[in-house]
């Protein structure tokens, strides 16, 4: 049977869409980005200097897994990624929720870490390359730079956000300051600073190709600046891809540990 | 009968850039072991504040609040405190909710479980606020009722000296209102608990209350004292509110609020610009 639709239809401002409409979109958005590409190249219409062909960055791919390094290069990035923003995750989460607890401290580091987060961290490469030369330490300490400041004021936001009448039907349970912290406001705010860690993860991406591309003999960075040396389009291509595809993959994972770990955190209403 | 609150000349005043407001002034009242006593007042009257700071939720500046003649500090067990809405822990169980004041104590304790006659009393504020089929749910999978049963019944666990609640059902359907009322009324009866009760809603507060003052605002004080002479708690039911002796209490009450209120439309005004 024909089921007559009436009222809002999918183009009405935040209106319905099934899912199964939403995966077409998403599908045909993917196909069709594809497609210009392909006919780009194989028309012509562009120097392939500049845009190489997707089988060119396929065929670059396959090459550079199987006779290169790529998975050395990548494994070194992820492992600079991982360091650099573990370092973060590990000063950030207990400053944060002491900020998002107590107004002194908040009133304490709020102005600080507001100038420090505007300092471009981009900009701190030479300055750290001075500081701990071109070492690992280089590459981890600029995915800090830019990524610590950031999610400080983020967590304590977190942890500022959670409802006020659980914190204080705690402290007329008998709670003290010290639990309220850690068995409230921590446990509380605890899926919204992993959110908040999910999001950061993906700008020490940003960083990591910055660092690498200034001092690094290794990682995906240096590969495409390597690649750009020798005007090695679909190489560049395939570093860029990898890093989307593995920043992609990681956030998916992290979406899934967070509904796992947290099945209750779907509605914030109780 | 002794007094289980004793609230003495409680003021409190804040510092403005033009000078001294007074949210409440000179505020006395007793509260009787095992009474129920509402405040009611015009919105702005400071009857929330009021009940935080006899929580030790909020700072005074005058005056003495006193539980079992002791003076109070801060928040305490022995003042425990339902909210309106927005106070269960997500990530915990409805059981574990419950359990939460025996935990911490547990914890504090260096003990990880919590002692029998606490977890006795647990199961018996489930079955006694119906909740015995949800011990298992989270908060988020609960209707706004549920969620206030089991704000109830975590407040109720550590046997407080007074039951602090402030509008806890100021966010439910009147329905679902109606069947907390009578709840309340035999959970109070049966546990012998003293309540301090905030609301705007008068009838709620005649149908639940032995005693209702009124609070008026500019700066928060004490109108009046009322006494509510209706049959015991356990036999009273909704049919009640719908009794002469009732409604006179009540609009008895809301005449006061009325007159107290420094909310009012002009009548003439209004008549003249619909006409």
């Amino acid at each position: 049977m024909h089921l007559r639709r009436l009222g809002p239809t999918m183009w009405t401002i935040r209106g319905p869409l099934s899912r199964r409409r939403y995966a077409s979109i998403a599908v045909a958005s993917f196909v069709l980005w594809l497609a210009a590409w392909w006919s780009a190249t194989t028309l012509q219409l562009v120097d392939p200097l500049f845009l190489p062909s997707p089988g060119a960055v396929v065929r670059r791919f396959v090459s550079w897994l199987t006779e290169g390094d790529l998975l050395r290069d990548a494994g070194i990035s992820c492992f600079r990624v991982v360091a650099g923003f573990l370092t973060s995750v590990i000063l950030a989460v207990p400053l944060g929720l002491v900020i998002g607890s107590y107004r002194p401290v908040r009133a304490f580091f709020e102005p600080l870490l507001e100038f420090a987060r505007y300092l471009p961290a981009v900009a701190f490469v030479p300055l750290v390359l001075l500081w701990t030369g071109i070492g690992e330490a280089s590459k981890i300490t600029v995915i800090w730079i830019g990524t610590f400041f950031q999610m400080v004021i983020m967590l304590s936001d977190d942890v500022a956000r959670v409802p006020q009448p659980q914190v204080e039907a705690a402290r007329t349970l008998g709670a003290t300051g010290r639990e309220v912290m850690l068995r409230v406001l921590l446990r509380s705010a605890m899926p919204a600073m992993f959110d908040t860690m999910r999001i950061t993860l993906g700008w020490a991406w940003t960083y990591l190709v910055v660092a690498e591309l200034v001092a690094a003999d290794s990682g995906l960075g240096y590969a495409i600046l390597k690649a750009q040396r020798f005007l090695q389009t679909d190489r560049i291509f395939v570093g860029i891809i990898v890093i989307g595809l593995i920043g992609l993959g990681s956030d998916q994972v992290l979406r899934w540990v967070h509904r796992r770990v947290f099945p209750w955190a779907g509605a914030r209403t109780a | 009968m002794s007094a289980k609150l004793s609230v003495n000349g409680l003021g409190k005043r804040f510092a403005t850039a033009k000078g001294h407001v007074d949210a409440l002034a000179d505020i006395s009242f007793n509260v009787a072991e095992g009474e129920f006593l509402a405040i009611v007042g015009a919105s702005g009257c400071g009857k929330s504040t009021l009940l935080r700071i006899i929580a030790g939720l909020e700072p005074w500046t005058r005056g003495e609040v006193l539980v079992d003649h002791r003076p109070i500090r801060g928040p305490d067990r022995d003042r425990a405190m339902v909210f309106q809405d927005y106070s269960l822990y997500p990530w915990l169980s409805v059981l574990d909710n419950i359990r939460f004041s025996a935990r911490l104590r547990a914890h504090s304790r260096g003990i990880s479980n919590i002692p029998a006659d606490a977890e006795q009393r647990a199961q018996l504020l489930l079955q006694l606020m119906g909740l015995n089929l949800v011990g298992h749910a989270y908060p988020h999978q609960l209707s706004g009722g549920m969620r206030q049963r089991v704000a109830i019944a975590r407040a109720l666990l550590g046997k407080p000296a007074v039951l602090l609640m402030d509008e806890p059902f100021g966010a439910l359907d009147a329905q679902t209102r109606e069947v907390m009322h009578d709840l309340i009324l035999h959970v109070a009866a049966l546990e012998r608990r003293t309540i301090l009760f905030v609301t705007h809603d008068v009838e709620e507060a005649v149908y639940l209350a032995d005693r209702v003052i009124v609070l008026a605002p500019g700066p928060g004080h004490i109108d009046s004292i009322w006494d509510i002479d209706l049959p015991p708690a356990l036999s009273r039911t909704q049919e009640l509110k719908r009794s002469a002796g009732f409604m006179a209490m009540e609009s008895r009450i809301l005449e006061r609020i009325r007159a107290t209120s420094s909310l009012h439309s002009d009548k003439s005004l209004l008549c003249a610009l619909t006409n």
